[in-house]
């Protein structure tokens, strides 16, 4: 194992997670703005308003990620109409075809975190929202949403980490992320061993970040749980 | 009916591969998690401290650069073992050999957390029962903890199998003809990709779809001895 080749191609490594990023990063805020709509609408209690999230969620949580971005990358082209319409400048680039499979992916997982969390609120303060006078829309927003906010967290921490990982796709289709720039770099020098356990280095400092970041904002989103939930380390 | 060009066959094989590929990996990610919860509950620091390497390692890179470095690290470092012994010939790695072992120390490595949470769920008592009883440790595992630990596993364990079942398709990058492949296969040489790609994904819901059942009536076989009204 010869590791000068890694130190010398670090730059490029670091460009291709900054790739990797820009793809979590996204993928994730487009993701969870969809996720809201769709999981409000997968707890209507009208049964066909339901069945369109319900289809959607199982079709992109049952099938493999990497035939989601096929589709969307070599599969639009089949059709002549996207190949000459308005939407073709951005389905012809890999970037944002795997922004567009990673946010249909992530806003299906996405969408049943949140389910679950709103259907976690207990239901005496759904009640007392009521018995206020509130609207549904003034119930949603002053309490709900962000009670389902603080029970999200852990679970989408999750989501992030899956997504990052999953980000390793794009490579399929051309782009230079990071496992792509590892690739890239291999083809040339032909030391996969070194360069691939540099890259894995990489995803697990980047791991490592995003679950600090987390357990920093569920320390302060459920802070007026106080001690109970929570323990803080002793100092000293 | 759609038309599949005549690719019809060659889908069908690739979903047996991929299904292979599942069962193979299952086995081996079975035998790792269960070794890897006993070394996390071992009382020898060592051990856990690999225990804990290893979930962490293989939890914090992705399923896709894990099979690039099984697949392309394998050979070299068999070669090198083999080189040891005097060996000197190119030894060659499959996909499916490396995507088995790719697979199986992922699986294995989730399955350590489910396994753990399940060992240390079984009351103190039903250990202290079975030496009372005169059984030795590997008695008392076999038909004390186990049959206990599968129970509280298998929902854990169920979830892990679907994720597993779509992360054979990274395999397909290697070389191995599953689903993945053969449909790739079918697209270059048809032209049709959203077909092929689509045809692809409804093979991977029925596979989730009959996984989803079986798992459901090995929960229900396992805990038969329990009266749930």
């Amino acid at each position: 194992m010869d590791f000068s080749v890694v130190v010398e191609y670090f730059p490029r490594l670091l460009e291709g997670a900054w790739v990797s990023l820009q793809l979590v990063i996204v993928s994730i805020v487009l993701g969870g703005v969809f996720a809201l709509p769709i999981a409000l609408a997968r707890i209507s209690p009208i049964a066909w308003i339901r069945a369109v999230p319900f289809a959607y969620i199982f079709f992109f949580r049952g099938t493999p990620l990497l035939v989601q971005i096929f589709l969307v990358y070599y599969g639009a082209s089949q059709f002549d109409v996207v190949r000459e319409g308005f939407l073709w400048p951005i389905l012809r680039e890999p970037f944002w075809c795997a922004i567009i499979a990673f946010t249909l992916n992530t806003s299906a997982y996405t969408a049943e975190i949140f389910r679950g969390a709103i259907q976690a609120i207990p239901e005496g303060e759904v009640e007392a929202c009521k018995v206020i006078g509130m609207t549904k829309f003034q119930m949603y927003r002053r309490v709900l949403l962000p009670r389902a906010f603080g029970i999200v967290l852990p679970a989408y921490g999750n989501e992030i980490i899956l997504m990052l990982k999953g980000s390793a796709l794009a490579s399929t289709i051309t782009i230079l992320d990071l496992t792509g720039m590892a690739r890239t770099i291999i083809a040339r020098t032909y030391t996969p061993m070194e360069i691939f356990l540099a890259a894995g280095a990489i995803y697990l400092v980047i791991s490592i970040v995003i679950i600090a970041i987390f357990r920093q904002i569920e320390l302060r989103q459920n802070r007026y749980l106080g001690t109970l939930s929570i323990k803080v380390p002793d100092k000293g | 009916m759609i038309d599949l060009h005549g690719f019809g066959d060659q889908l069908l094989q690739g979903a047996v591969v991929t299904l292979e590929l599942a069962l193979a990996s299952l086995f081996v990610g079975l035998i790792l998690g269960l070794l890897g919860a006993s070394a996390k509950l071992s009382s020898i620091a060592v051990i856990r401290w690999i225990a804990n390497g290893y979930t962490t390692i293989i939890r914090g890179i992705p399923e896709l650069l894990t099979v690039l470095i099984i697949y392309f690290g394998a050979t070299s470092v068999l070669m090198a073992i083999a080189g040891l012994f005097g060996y000197d010939e190119y030894i060659e790695v499959g996909a499916f050999a490396a995507g088995v072992t790719a697979l199986g120390l992922t699986f294995g490595a989730y399955a350590t957390e489910v396994f753990r949470g399940a060992l240390q769920s079984i009351p103190k008592g039903q250990h202290e029962a079975a030496t009372a009883l005169g059984m030795g440790p590997i008695r008392k595992f076999y038909r004390i903890i186990l049959p206990q630990v599968w129970r509280i596993a298998l929902p854990g364990l169920g979830n892990l199998f679907l994720v597993l079942l779509k992360d054979t398709a990274l395999v397909s990058v290697v070389g191995l003809d599953d689903i993945m492949r053969k449909a790739n296969i079918a697209v270059s040489s048809t032209k049709q990709a959203f077909l092929f790609y689509l045809v692809a994904a409804f093979m991977y819901l029925a596979l989730t779809i009959i996984s989803m059942v079986f798992v459901s009536y090995m929960e229900k076989r396992a805990s038969r001895g329990l009266n749930r009204g």
